[in-house]
């Protein structure tokens, strides 16, 4: 038996070490491929790389990541641009009646459910995703800090927490959202179960279900964000508290310096380059939400049967590429680019502010 | 205040179980309004033994007294000390205003005074027009002088420095050396300072401890340790060219080196160790006569090497009496200047 498992590794040892032969004398012949290379140039002084500027060595370098950017981002990005000025633009057929430059932005504008609220819903894309960035994003930015300081001050179990608190970064937006959903269930969810123990009145306390007010539903969705959000918040100030210089705080010690104000005057502002960095990147990914929504409503945006509607300016904008607009991408275009101007203008805003606050 | 350690020890565990003993029962008083160096080679405990006054490193034994106080047990923002770092550790995003300040905040100081004080220490520390500077701005000099204003801001009972001029260059540490020694003398504060570099602790410190693997060699004024050295050790820690040792038999209550008597000593026959500096040897034509193996210039004074007893030694002479191609040199040598110490201990047997 014994005997058996020495052949065994033997036998593994062999093919690890042909691996390793064979990647080896790859290199060898592409180092002697290269050589030769080198030496027919330089026989025929021919060097391609001695006038070709900077830039465009940079450029060829580049030139991989650049073409999926372009096919990907930049061309979509141009594009909106061009299918903003379509008038009645039909995507199945390809034809346009004419052109326009604000026509589709007052469209938009002045469409039910995107600013104003909708008649039938009684609510409002931009109002819907407006409460849902402003409060989960400071939210679930205190909470981060609060549980990256608590992390990195305990020992035991910290990488225990540290797990937990990482699950749902890598976890199914869908899955979590049918959790969630059971979670809320109105009869026997364990949330109801919760609240029960407390004395609430839990009889037809619904949710995400037919009888949820807007509210109800809201929370679960801001509950929901914030949560899936925390993960990556707390590792990115886990990591930039732990490479805080210990120093500090042993001479904030020394001073008898409170909890309270060594987390304020010490911890927050050798950070706050990165509370600034997830501040922005929040906003931003707050204001895109739909993946949320649709996991816990459905792209419905609702619980079923309720007036209200909890649709987000992303689905606003998906509605006119697959829902029920469908193929009017030239509305769809100035939705976005209204979303565009409403993130640029935020994060202009919050670089002017963060000019005072930010100490790199 | 005076600071008094009685039987101070630290025991390191790592996580196999290994104990490393750090600092071993250390008794030390300190007088108070003197600033002493601790002194001693890389890892003989002598920066724990300051975070053991700090409160920063809690000891496994002994304990630590400020005046009558047993603070022992106290945490370090009770004891009412200041510690400047090796680093300094200033607060990178507070101007030097806001650093210095950043103490007095904590306490119960009304903020006219605050203001007043902060003020009042940048002036004594020489960084007075610097305050609306970030450290950042300043230089090592500079920030090393807001640590100090800092760590004394909050009048503490006890000053500590530890490496205070490691981070700075060669010009610049003789300068603060001698600021740290002022502002020292200025405030009359008890100032613990650690350091290896001996010239340094030397030019600054009241009284010296030298420590090597956590034990205490000698605590003493630094040109008495200088002049009569407690043990090898010692004698070899100090000085720059370094002492030079070598081994040398009594006979007849005389010293015998390279097979003749050099000197006349009050020690049984027997092997001991001897210790000569190299600049306490003269140059005299009736001295001993060794064989020159090399001669140096450097600047005012000649170094020679020559033998004793098989051990190259160097000598530092004056210039003049050295004529270069010289073989042969006579030298002496003060009978108090010559430290002979035990082979086994390493104490010394004629001095002190």
């Amino acid at each position: 038996m014994a005997n058996l498992i020495i052949k065994i590794k033997k036998f593994f040892a062999m093919i690890g070490k042909s691996i390793k032969t064979f990647f080896w004398n790859v290199r060898r012949i592409l180092n002697n491929f290269k050589k030769r290379v080198g030496n027919f140039l330089d026989r025929h002084h021919i060097n391609p790389a001695g006038k070709a500027p900077g830039w465009a060595k940079a450029l060829i370098y580049l030139s991989p990541a650049l073409v999926v950017l372009a096919v990907f981002t930049f061309w979509p990005i141009i594009n909106s641009f061009a299918l903003v000025v379509y008038e009645n633009y039909n995507m199945t057929n390809n034809t346009i009646t004419g052109y326009t430059i604000f026509g589709n932005f007052i469209r938009v504008l002045t469409d039910e459910s995107f600013i104003v609220p909708a008649s039938h819903t009684g609510s409002s894309a931009v109002i819907n995703t407006l409460i849902i960035v402003f409060i989960s994003v400071p939210i679930s930015i205190f909470l981060a800090l609060a549980i990256s300081v608590a992390l990195n001050s305990i020992k035991p179990l910290k990488g225990f927490f540290q797990t937990i608190y990482f699950l749902p970064y890598v976890t199914n937006t869908i899955a979590i959202g049918l959790v969630f959903a059971y979670m809320f269930k109105t009869d026997g969810g364990l949330v109801n179960q919760f609240l029960k123990i407390f004395g609430v009145n839990v009889t037809g306390l619904s949710w995400v279900e037919s009888n949820a007010v807007y509210w109800r539903s809201m929370f679960v969705l801001i509950f929901y964000s914030i949560w899936s959000a925390l993960a990556f918040k707390i590792m990115v100030f886990l990591t930039s508290i732990q490479g805080i210089d210990k120093q500090y705080y042993q001479a904030a010690a020394i001073d008898a310096t409170p909890k309270g104000r060594i987390f304020s005057k010490i911890t927050v502002p050798l950070i706050s380059p990165m509370i600034f960095y997830i501040t922005v990147t929040s906003v931003i990914g707050a204001f895109k939400i739909y993946n949320a929504i649709v996991a816990l409503f459905g792209v419905a945006g609702a619980p079923p049967g309720v007036r209200y509607n909890l649709q987000s300016i992303v689905m606003y904008i998906y509605q006119f590429i697959d829902g029920s607009n469908a193929g009017n991408l030239s509305v769809a275009a100035a939705a976005s680019l209204i979303l565009f101007a409403i993130i640029l203008v935020l994060t202009i805003v919050q670089m002017q502010v963060s000019k005072k606050r930010v100490h790199y | 205040m005076e600071l008094r350690l009685e039987n101070l020890t630290k025991i390191f565990t790592n996580k196999n179980g290994q104990e490393t003993l750090a600092v071993d029962a250390l008794d030390i008083t300190i007088e108070s309004g003197t600033l002493v160096a601790l002194l001693g080679p890389s890892g003989c405990g002598k920066s724990t033994t300051l975070f053991m006054i700090a409160g920063l490193v809690k000891p496994t034994a002994g304990k630590i007294f400020f005046g009558e106080d047993d603070v022992t047990k106290l945490a370090p923002e009770k004891r009412g000390i200041g510690l400047v770092f090796q680093n300094y550790a200033l607060y990178p995003h507070m101007t030097v205003f806001k650093n210095i300040l950043f103490p007095l905040e904590n306490m119960d100081v009304p903020r006219d005074e605050a203001f007043e004080r902060v003020k009042d220490m940048a002036n004594l520390v020489g960084i007075g027009e610097l305050l609306d500077r970030k450290p950042s701005q300043l230089s090592g000099g500079q920030q090393q002088r807001v640590a100090i204003a800092r760590a004394l801001v909050k009048k503490p009972r006890v000053l500590l420095l530890d490496e205070p001029l490691s981070n700075l260059d060669a010009r610049l540490r003789l300068q603060m050396r001698e600021e740290i020694k002022r502002i020292q003398r200025e405030t009359g504060i008890t100032t613990v300072f650690v350091t290896h570099d001996q010239e340094e602790a030397m030019s600054i410190s009241d009284k010296m401890v030298v420590l090597d693997f956590g034990k205490e060699q000698q605590y003493d004024a630094p040109q008495d340790m200088y002049n009569q050295p407690g043990n090898l050790f010692v004698a070899k820690f100090l000085g720059n060219p370094p002492i030079n040792s070598f081994e040398a038999n009594v006979k007849n209550k005389q010293l015998i080196i390279n097979g003749k008597e050099f000197m006349k000593v009050n020690l049984p026959d027997g092997e001991y160790f001897v210790g000569m500096r190299p600049e306490n040897f003269r140059a005299k034509s009736d001295g001993f006569i060794v064989d020159i193996k090399e001669i140096f210039h450097i600047g005012r004074d000649t170094m020679i090497h020559f033998d004793f007893n098989n051990t190259n030694i160097r000598a530092l002479v004056d210039s003049d009496s050295i004529e270069e191609g010289q073989n042969k040199v006579g030298l002496t040598i003060k009978p108090d200047r010559v430290y002979i110490f035990d082979k086994e201990t390493g104490k010394v047997l004629n001095n002190g």
